[in-house]
């Protein structure tokens, strides 16, 4: 197995962040992945450590005061470089439902004005790729997506709105994603997302994991609110791949 | 129950903290000055998970339905009950319907108020720590009233405690952020030379302050932050997160306050002064 040059910091007196190269590549991601699963079984248990993976890096945290800094960094070190090899598990691709029209898709012409696309085609482009979940952040289950087709590039906002819907899918930059809350917003809106992404009332708030895949596909308005009321329900089930059978 | 006569400015039910939850994206909130509960808490003989009300700036009008007995802490913000004045870190026996109510800030920012055995709001991943929309409320100031146990019989080995409330100290105790490396000997002059001051922009997620230093322009790719993670802008603005603060950033981090600077922070207000120490 591939090991990567990875390089330790130290951050404050609780944590510690893990390196790999500075790219967005999946396998280095899936790399980060797999050294997590192994800490976590071998060496760095669950609930005392956190861990939070996020591209090209991993952010240990303990809850322990005052962590011997030097011997963890060369415990880590070492653990990296003899891991046994553990095989992903528990990967998934979820097809998630939005409906792109105008009414939620605020921004859809102005930016097929800026790429010189028709809705259409932003549309096509947008649901064509599998996009990867290289972290969660910013809001509790905001994901932050790699794999956007280049032709679908455009620049943020230049007046954040105060308010963006909770589902509001989103486009900014190399990245796209959805918001999981109402919350002020600079990204161009093309559509509506009606699957929560973050519900506090479960174990499990967030479906998601770092390391998912996302694919999107569009439905009707008609669909859309079909499915506001299944979710309201409880019938909903979101459709589902896994990636590690 | 504990009646919200009037809400006051902000206030909020916290506990140690939500853990477990940082990889999807939820900060671990929790109290801002861990430094003042972890005594109103020690005095009151309580576990360290109970869950106090943490209020900033001016506090609200509050009325116990219930006996029990509560510790007060952190900020100074002449309390009393019944209108006789109360002392900070002193436990005091609550009978029914007496009103605890606040007067004039006289020092720090966020004032604590304990209860026997925490209040009892529900608990959402784990944790009591208001934080919206993962809880039903973000303040106390649409809400009735706040549960707890009633409590008769409680004598404390320990009713008063003599606390140094370091609310006027300015230095804050600092360690290397991730990408303290990447300083260069001028901004670390300016870093530690100098007095900065807290800007308007302060709350539960970051304090901005208003002094500048030379920008960074590192890019970075997204990755994690943490409670008293420093971070530095293009711009060169410093912005502390604190409990509220976003779990990923993209801006380098070059500092980390220790648990003890992130408290004494929490009890500062637009204007104030701090320094930083490593």
């Amino acid at each position: 197995m591939k090991n990567y040059k990875i390089s330790i910091r130290q951050f404050g007196r609780h944590a510690l962040l893990v390196e790999w190269p500075k790219k967005v590549e999946e396998d280095i991601l899936l790399d980060i992945l797999k050294f997590v699963r192994y800490l976590k079984e071998n060496h760095l248990r669950e609930p005392e450590w956190e861990f939070i993976p996020a591209y090209n890096s991993l952010t240990l945290v303990s809850r322990k005061q005052n962590l011997d800094y030097a011997e963890l960094k060369a415990q880590i070190l070492k653990w990296y470089q003899s891991k046994t090899v553990v095989p992903l598990k528990g990967r998934s691709l979820w097809r998630l439902p939005v409906c792109y029209e105008e009414e939620f898709g605020i921004d859809l012409k102005d930016i097929a004005r800026q790429l010189q696309l028709s809705v259409e085609e932003i549309i096509k482009l947008h649901t064509s790729s599998v996009y990867t979940v290289y972290g969660i952040g910013f809001l509790p289950g905001f994901m932050y997506l790699g794999g956007l087709p280049a032709a679908l590039e455009v620049p943020r906002k230049a007046t954040p709105r105060p308010k963006v819907s909770r589902g509001a899918v989103a486009l900014a930059g190399k990245q796209t994603g959805i918001y999981p809350q109402e919350s002020p917003g600079g990204w161009n809106i093309i559509g509506s997302c009606g699957v929560p992404m973050f519900n506090s009332s479960k174990d499990d708030p967030c479906f998601v994991k770092v390391g998912d895949k996302i694919q999107f596909y569009p439905i009707s308005k008609g669909e859309y609110q079909l499915q506001l009321i299944e979710n309201e329900v409880g019938i909903y089930k979101i459709e589902k791949l896994e990636l590690d059978a | 129950m504990l009646k919200i006569l009037k809400p006051g400015f902000f206030s909020t039910v916290q506990d140690n903290g939500r853990f477990g939850f940082r990889d999807k994206g939820v900060p671990v909130s929790g109290v801002m000055d861990a430094n003042a509960v972890s005594k109103v808490n020690a005095l009151l003989e309580n576990e360290e998970t109970a869950a106090v009300l943490e209020i900033t700036m001016t506090g609200p009008t509050l009325e116990f339905s219930e006996e029990t007995y509560i510790a007060l802490g952190g900020a100074l913000m002449s309390a009393s009950i019944n209108d006789s004045p109360v002392s900070n870190y002193t436990v005091i026996k609550i009978e029914k319907g007496d009103v605890l109510s606040y007067g004039k800030l006289e020092g720090g920012f966020r004032a604590y108020l304990g209860i026997k055995n925490g209040f009892k709001t529900p608990a959402v991943l784990g944790s009591r720590s208001f934080y919206f929309p993962i809880t039903e409320f973000s303040s106390i100031k649409d809400m009735v009233e706040l549960p707890y146990d009633p409590i008769t019989d409680f004598s404390p080995k320990i009713s008063e405690m003599k606390v140094d409330s370091g609310l006027a100290k300015e230095s804050l105790k600092v360690f290397h952020g991730p990408e303290f490396g990447e300083l260069t000997d001028g901004q670390l002059k300016e870093l530690f030379a100098r007095e900065f001051t807290v800007a308007n922009q302060n709350n539960r997620m970051a304090y901005q302050l208003n002094e500048t230093i030379t920008g960074s322009d590192l890019s970075m790719l997204t990755s994690a932050t943490l409670p008293g993670t420093v971070q530095l802008t293009p711009s060169g603005k410093l912005i502390i997160l604190m409990m509220d603060g976003q779990t990923t950033g993209g801006y380098p981090r070059i500092l980390q306050l220790s648990d003890k600077a992130i408290g004494l922070l929490a009890q500062k207000k637009s204007g104030d002064a701090i320094r930083f120490k490593l």
